[in-house]
Order: structure tokens, then sequence, then C-alpha cells
């Protein structure tokens, strides 16, 4: 459920809200960090669940001394209202059958809150590509029906890619044909259930495997901000606009502590 | 997918956790047998709070049932022995409660006499001031069960008028630091407080990236969710195992608001200290 931090509860009527899926290469989180690292979003509240495993750590977006004590748990939501911008951020991994229970759970309150539309950040295992996609960008996006047609064309007009349907059952020659998204955590799941309950979501996913994922995560919200603009691109050199993402502090130390000089 | 050195292709872990493809057909694939299976399981890891001495169980959450001002609890054996030789030596404490539990790393005991080397989760009040409430939590809580504990403890209500305070250890690796973790001084201190939390911690706080995780994540969540003051006090060791060293790492606790009053007779305390390390080295060897 939704906790403010405040006494009151937000507005987020025509609000879009962005959040992750955990995913593989938690490159859906990393994004979202930098998203909200980079727009300086500001925490309004929550989202209190028994579906994720528990954890805390101090201010992964600290700044300065002064903001770097406030706590932060498992799952929080940060806004934006200048843009008309929410996020959820999902900091940790969902406890055994309890994935679908937290979709059901998000998508009454993207209802009850009245958000525009939802777009989920994720990726999916760079391995189980066919030869096709192998050869394409590896940016995929899907849009549930009930999306509005002037966000259908924008993305039309961007000429992106439509995430391909595969075989159900890849085994069998003549097995039916759906959307499958292996690596992709609850994506498949919030897609089906907004397609289901008449939600706008929007999946924004990128072909990735397991490493140093911060590449994949500045690609995939150079790819979200072709659409958005949710920073202005300051040039049309690639390279110059991936820089003006602000990494957060917390991202030090990814792949753990300094090395025993000993080693060497 | 990935390809080992030796050129076998292996599934390649994912941080993504688990597979949730795999899960929803799973879904798709139980018959009725084994949603009863995933029923009786879920059952026997229940947590479930009772009084050993009257053998009931609670029908309320414990804080519901006991309302308190300041709530103390040690998670781990070290955590757990800081509290049994410096705060529960002085004063007399009634036993509350107990929660029962059962998962694959351990099985709440039963029997009365406590050693540190069984997992129990009791909880206590001072007899003088029930409203100080105390847990010592030995066994391990898994996830699943974590917030099924916070909710028999606390309840859904959140109780406003309340101090939380939260011991636990972790092996000095998983701190993060620039330097190797060889050159690290530990056993050290580290703590995390809640927004509504107003008082200076005993030590300095845990530095990004770092986290915590487990019951004690869960604790120091629900209170910073619902507005309590709550400090948790983070023990790196190297040593899991009831050590004096680790235990003695805690003592600058002691002068901490949260504590004033509690704490008294500390020769004592080293004392009684002394005596648990030795009750459970002749406990620890291979033929027991």
């Amino acid at each position: 459920m939704f906790v403010p931090c405040g006494d009151s509860v937000p507005d987020l009527a025509g609000h879009t809200l962005l959040m992750p899926a955990v995913s593989v290469g938690n490159v859906g989180q990393l994004a979202i960090d930098l998203i909200i690292s980079t727009l300086n979003m500001h925490k309004i509240g929550y989202f209190y669940t028994d579906c994720l495993v528990p954890m805390v750590g101090n201010n992964p977006y600290a700044t300065a001394e002064e903001n770097s004590t406030e706590l932060c748990i498992n799952a929080e939501v940060y806004s934006l209202p200048s843009k008309k911008l929410v996020a959820l951020q999902l900091r940790s991994i969902f406890i055994k059958y309890k994935s679908k229970p937290f979709c059901e759970k998000l998508l009454s309150w993207v209802k009850s809150s009245n958000c525009a539309k939802v777009i989920v950040l994720s990726s999916s295992h760079s391995y189980h590509r066919n030869d096709l996609q192998l050869r394409s960008t590896p940016f995929r996006y899907l849009l549930t029906p009930i999306v509005p047609k002037s966000v259908q064309n924008r993305i039309q007009s961007l000429n992106w890619e439509e995430m391909e349907k595969s075989p159900c059952i890849p085994e069998i020659d003549d097995s039916e044909f759906c959307i499958r998204i292996p690596g992709g955590g609850i994506t498949k799941t919030l897609y089906d259930e907004g397609c289901s309950k008449e939600i706008p979501v929007v999946v924004l996913l990128k072909f990735v495997s397991e490493g140093d994922n911060i590449p994949d995560a500045l690609g995939l919200v150079e790819y979200l901000n072709e659409w958005l603009q949710i920073i202005k691109p300051c040039c049309d050199d690639p390279t110059a606009s991936a820089l003006q993402w602000k990494m957060p502090s917390s991202w030090r130390l990814l792949f753990g502590s300094g090395l025993p000089p000993a080693l060497f | 997918m990935a390809a080992t050195f030796f050129g076998e292709v292996v599934k390649a872990p994912c941080r993504a956790g688990t597979e949730d493809q795999e899960e929803e057909e799973e879904g798709r694939r139980e018959t009725a047998e084994d949603r009863e299976v995933r029923r009786q399981l879920a059952r026997k890891r229940e947590v479930r709070l009772f009084r050993r001495q009257t053998k009931t169980s609670l029908e309320v959450s414990l804080l519901e049932k006991y309302p308190c001002s300041k709530f103390i609890i040690a998670i781990g054996n070290n955590a757990v022995a800081f509290l049994s030789s410096f705060v529960m030596n002085s004063g007399a404490w009634e036993e509350v409660g107990c929660a029962k539990l059962w998962n694959e790393w351990c099985r709440t005991t039963d029997t009365t006499h406590l050693s540190p080397a069984k997992s129990f989760c009791m909880f206590y009040h001072l007899k003088s001031n029930p409203s100080v409430v105390l847990c010592q939590c030995n066994c391990y809580v898994a996830e699943d069960q974590q917030y099924q504990w916070l909710e028999k403890v606390f309840g859904s209500c959140p109780k406003k008028n309340m101090q939380v305070m939260i011991l636990t250890c972790r092996h000095v690796t998983d701190y993060k630091t620039s330097e190797s973790t060889s050159s690290l001084h530990s056993p050290f201190l580290k703590a995390l407080k809640t927004q509504n939390f107003k008082e200076p911690p005993c030590c300095p706080l845990l530095e990004q990236p770092n986290i915590v995780h487990d019951l004690p994540a869960a604790v120091l969540s629900y209170c910073q969710v619902w507005k309590i003051p709550a400090v948790l006090y983070l023990c790196y060791t190297d040593v899991m195992k009831l050590d004096l060293i680790t235990v003695e790492a805690f003592r600058p606790i002691l002068s901490s608001r949260s504590l004033k009053g509690l704490v008294k007779n500390i020769p004592q305390s080293t004392e009684i200290l002394k005596k648990l390390m030795t009750t459970n080295e002749i406990q620890s060897n291979i033929y027991t």
C-alpha cells in the first residue's frame, strides 16, 4: 500500500508513473536510479508491501553530508510535479509466489490514483534473441491496447521496434505465438494485467546480459528520453548526451570492496 | 546462458532473482495436490506467538497486549549475549511471550533453559516498568516469515509513542569500502536511524552503498514507514559465532538515552558474559 511521507496523500491524477521491473542486469532499476538522481526527484512516499524482501540503507542519491542520512527502504515513490512524473523504485527481489499479488496491488493503486499511464523499464535475456533480433536494435516496446492514440502515434513516428511474438513452447514446431519476456521479471505480468484491466502500460526494454549494466541503463534512459524528452538533449552527439545523466553516489563499489594489496 | 572456461554452456544465475516465467508456468502446472502441499508448507512456516507459562497463543499482536514505550530487540547470538549480560542482569524481567517458527535453517526450541547454542525468540518486559519490552531473537527468521513476525509483534496499527532499538551483527565481508576489507579493524559499530529518531547515534552512520537486510531491515523499514523513532546498531565482525570481543563492541550503546536507567552493574556484566562464553565453548565441539 502507498504510505505518504507527509500527512496528506499527494494527488497523482494525470501523472505518468515510471517504474522498473526487477529484471536481468537490474537495468530497469538502474535506469530509474538515473532518472531520480538526474531530475533530483523528491521522495513522496513508500509502497509498503510484504511482497518484497526487506532492505534499508541511507539515502542512495545523497549529494552532500546533510542529505546523506535519510533512511530509504525497498520500495519508494518519488515525484517531479513540474513534469507530472512519478517514479517508483524497487530495490529488492520478490518473495517467492508474491510477484503476482504485488502486480495486483500495484495496478490497483495506479487505478485508484488515476495515473495517466505506467511506463515499465525492463530488460530481457539477450541470449534468447532470434536471428532477426540479433541483427536489429536491442530496444523494444510494448503498449497495452488502451494506451492513448497520441502516444501510439508518437512512438510509431520514432520508428521503434515492437516486441515480437515468439513460440509459446519453443520446442514444438506448430506452437502458438505469444509475447515472451525471458528474464523480464514481472514485465509480462504487468503487461497482461494492463491489457485485461484496461490500464495504459508502456513497456520499454533492452536485450542485455548480466555484467556491468550501467551502459545498458544509460541506453534505456536515452531510449525513453527520445520519446518523453525528460531532459533536453544538448546536441546531436550521442556520447555527449549520455553525460547528462547523473549517476547516484550509491553506485560506488558496485562490484565489491577494494582489493587487498597483498593479492598482487 | 554463459560458456565456462571448459567450453560447457551453463545457465547463468540472474540477479533479478527467480525467473518469473518459470514461477508462472509452475502456477499453471500446479495440481490440487501441489496446492495442498504448498498450503501445508505455508502452515508449517507460520510464525506463532504464545505464552509458555499458559501454553496459549496470543490472540492479538504482542505490543497490543503489552503496550510499550521502549522496544529493544537483539537479533543474533552476539547481540543477544550483549543484552543478556548488560541489560537483563539488572532488574527483574518477566517473560511475556515466545515466537515459535520453523524454516530450513532453524526450529525454535521449546525448552526452558535457553543456551546460546539454541534457537529462540523470547519477549520480556521489565517488572518495575512494564512499558519496556525486550526481545532476544537468536533464530533466523526467513524472508517469507519476516512480515508475519512484524504483524504478530507490532500488529497492523502502528504505535506512535514508542521508541525502538535494534542490535545485530553482520560479517565484515558484507561491508563495502574502497579499501580492502582485510585492512578494516573489526569489530566496529555502525548505525542506521529513522527520520523521527532525533537523538545522536552512539557511533557513525552506515554509509552508502552499504545496506541491511533480513529481520533488522524489516523492523527498521516498518518504523520508517510508520514514523516510529528507531535506531539500528550494526556490529561488523569477522567472528559470527559467540565472541567476547564482538559483544564488547556494542559497549558504546550503553551511554544511549534508550538504555539509560536500564543498565547497572557493569563489572558483573563482564562476569556474566564470560560465563556465557564458557558454556558455549563446552557445547561446541564435534562430540556434542
